[in-house]
């Protein structure tokens, strides 16, 4: 495995004051290296979208180290000015729900992002298709997101989490509106592009149907992690 | 990609829609804009259709159209012989009531109708008679239809929007007159039609109308009741002769006053029409923040419609310029799209109205501008709750 793309080291998050304040998050240590795939699971309340939001930097921890991609984004504040320049060249995120913009088609949707990073409109949907057919939905590219399937909108949503070959892709629970088949087939497709592209992945999830589909599997309770494995996911 | 477009294209139907409804609020904007510059257009009408130079006038008066003005027949004379006066007419102003009577031919008929179809044989018609003499300042404007006064007796020339042919007999304190032309554009500060005729007519009319008790009294009083008093003297000026200083040698004069033709559209500006033109100027601004108003809540609704949109925006990381864009643009497309038809609307609909609409391109130019500014500043808002959208709504569960 390469060198760790996330990394935390005593990480802590709170809400609120005094009596009503809440620790969501308590001395997280988690690293995950490109070409992983990593589960985080947990109780509801146990602070996994609050994990997630923290590695997104769109939620400042309150303590601890925070490294993605080999740079120091937070230790005692953020390191980093353009926090949104960060999202877009070296996160990609898959939602629940695909969260596709629903004015854009397909190709629009995957373009979309890379324009956002400067490249020229033209080459951005070239590229775009190009990644539609490697994920299987080449078929679709010109459907508007209300015509997709959930399936199909889920492929269109990691064509553009992948759209600016980021480091780290995190997803929230992506395959809890799909059936089984297509829940393993998404999963598949994680698990192949992470491999192709070394990039370090990280899922909530709640479903136990995949979670034989993860390098390794965070389990959290009351905002610490509470056991770290190595599962036995097929090769 | 220009997102506000595309999601405009998305929503197409619902967009038109609401482009219409604001485009229906505009266009009454508009066209209050129209009536205000018609209420002042109209009320200097009068003097502008006259082309008076110099008004002289009853002395403490502002004129016949500020308050009563009664000055001495001859006073014309004395006028046209000062230094610097090229020509000098005696006018009369006179709101009367008339009555349509037929036409010359076909009164005894009796079968009479106007270019519309309705049948106008006794239908009553309020005008703004102007007494004048023939050749001299006060006439009418250019005929449209008809021809020139000849200076004949028992003749009006009458503007067109009396809705009366050339031809129709109208009757005025028991006299009959038979309208020869037509004008156009020439109405009083009230909006009636302005209807020329001899002063000889216009005097006889005054003195037949005045109240039968004034009449008496003059009569008892032994008082000589000349007839022969006029409302105001116009005069045209020699190219080089100085109206004000003009104006101010006939202050001089015992019983007279005098205004430039710039003091008098003052006046009719000023105090005539100073009150519908305040409540018309009010109504605008009120119609403009209305229409502000709804424009911030259209655009904030459609804000708060693309929240999940936004923020999943934000968090692959478009930065605020595009989402700024993305509410603005829109709030502007709308505001163009609905003003273009309400300027349609409006200049297509403006001669339905009873009184003039006065658009010309600087007017709509000027409202485009401050609509423009409203959606600008009502976008802001949404602008506003675009920024404050949290990226973490994205993600969910
Ligand atoms: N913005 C916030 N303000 C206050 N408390 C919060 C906030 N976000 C999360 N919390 C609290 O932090 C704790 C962790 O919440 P978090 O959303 O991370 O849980 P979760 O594991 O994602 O749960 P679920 O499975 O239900 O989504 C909870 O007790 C929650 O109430
Ligand atoms: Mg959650």
């Amino acid at each position: 495995m390469s060198a760790p793309l996330v990394e935390l080291a005593g990480i802590a998050k709170g809400f609120g004051q005094g009596e009503a304040r809440v620790q969501a998050l308590t001395d997280i240590h988690l690293s995950v290296s490109g070409g992983e795939v990593v589960g985080l699971r947990g109780p509801s309340g146990s602070g996994k979208s609050t994990l997630l939001n923290v590695i997104a930097c769109i939620l400042e921890p309150d303590a601890g180290v925070m490294r993605l991609a080999g740079e120091t984004v937070w230790e005692g504040g953020w390191r980093i000015k353009d926090l949104r320049a960060l999202r877009r060249t070296r996160i990609g995120f898959i939602f629940q729900f695909h969260n596709l913009l629903p004015f854009l088609d397909a190709t629009d949707n995957v373009a979309l992002a890379m324009t956002l990073a400067g490249t020229p409109l033209a080459e951005a949907r070239r590229r775009a298709r190009a990644l539609l057919d490697h994920l299987d939905v080449g078929r679709r590219a010109h459907a508007m997101p209300a015509k997709l399937s959930g399936g199909e909108a889920q492929r269109v949503a990691i064509a553009r989490a992948l759209a600016n070959r980021p480091a780290i892709i995190l997803a929230d629970e992506p395959t809890a509106a799909l059936d089984s088949e297509r829940a393993r087939v998404v999963m598949a497709l994680l698990r192949q592009v992470a491999r192709e592209q070394g990039v370090a992945v990280l899922v909530v999830t709640h479903d136990e149907k995949i979670f034989d589909r993860f390098d390794r599997m965070v389990s959290l309770r009351d905002g610490r992690i509470e056991a770290d494995q190595r599962t036995c996911a097929p090769a | 990609m220009n997102l506000a477009l595309r999601d405009i294209r998305h929503k197409l139907g619902r967009f038109l829609l609401t482009c219409a409804g604001l485009a229906l609020l505009l266009g009454v904007a508009l066209a209050m804009v129209g009536i205000y510059r018609g209420v002042v257009e109209e009320a200097l009408a009068l003097s502008r259709a006259l082309r008076a130079e110099l008004w002289v006038v009853e002395g403490g008066t502002r004129g016949p159209f500020a308050e009563a003005s009664r000055i001495p027949g001859d006073t014309r004379e004395a006028v046209a012989r000062l230094a610097g006066v090229r020509e000098a007419g005696s006018v009369t102003f006179q709101t009367v009531e008339a009555r349509v009577a037929g036409t010359a031919a076909a009164s005894a008929a009796g079968a009479f109708r106007d270019e519309t179809g309705r049948e106008r044989i006794g239908a009553s018609l309020r005008l703004q008679l102007v007494g004048f003499e023939l050749d001299r300042p006060g006439g009418p404007p250019a005929t449209v239809a008809g021809r020139p006064p000849g200076g004949a007796r028992r003749e009006m020339v009458l503007d067109r929007s009396a809705r009366l042919p050339v031809g129709a007999v109208v009757e005025i304190a028991g006299l009959r007159f038979t309208v020869v032309g037509l004008t156009a554009r020439t109405v009083s500060s009230g909006g009636d039609p302005l209807a020329w005729i001899a002063l000889r007519d216009a005097q006889e009319i005054q003195f037949r109308l005045n109240p039968p008790a004034a009449r008496r009294a003059q009569a008892a009083g032994g008082a000589a009741p000349s007839q022969d008093t006029v409302n105001a003297v116009i005069a045209r000026l020699d190219p080089a002769a100085d109206a004000a200083r003009l104006a101010e040698e006939l202050r001089r004069w015992k019983h007279l006053a005098a205004l430039t033709a710039a003091e008098q559209e003052e006046v009719l500006t000023r105090s005539v029409v100073e009150r519908a033109r305040r409540q018309l100027g009010l109504f605008t601004v009120v119609l403009l923040l209305v229409s502000g108003v709804i424009v911030a809540l259209i655009v904030y609704m459609l804000t708060m419609d693309k929240l999940r949109e936004i923020a999943t925006l934000k968090l692959i990381g478009a930065p605020d310029r595009t989402i700024v864009a993305l509410v603005m643009q829109q709030a502007l497309l709308m505001g163009a799209a609905s003003f273009a038809l309400a300027t349609a609307l409006v200049l297509s609909g403006k001669d339905a109205f009873p009184r003039r609409v006065a658009l010309g391109p600087e007017e709509v130019a000027g409202v485009g501008l401050v609509v423009f500014a409203i959606c600008l500043l009502a976008s802001l808002l949404g602008v506003r709750a675009a920024l404050r959208i949290d990226p973490a709504k994205a993600l969910g569960g």
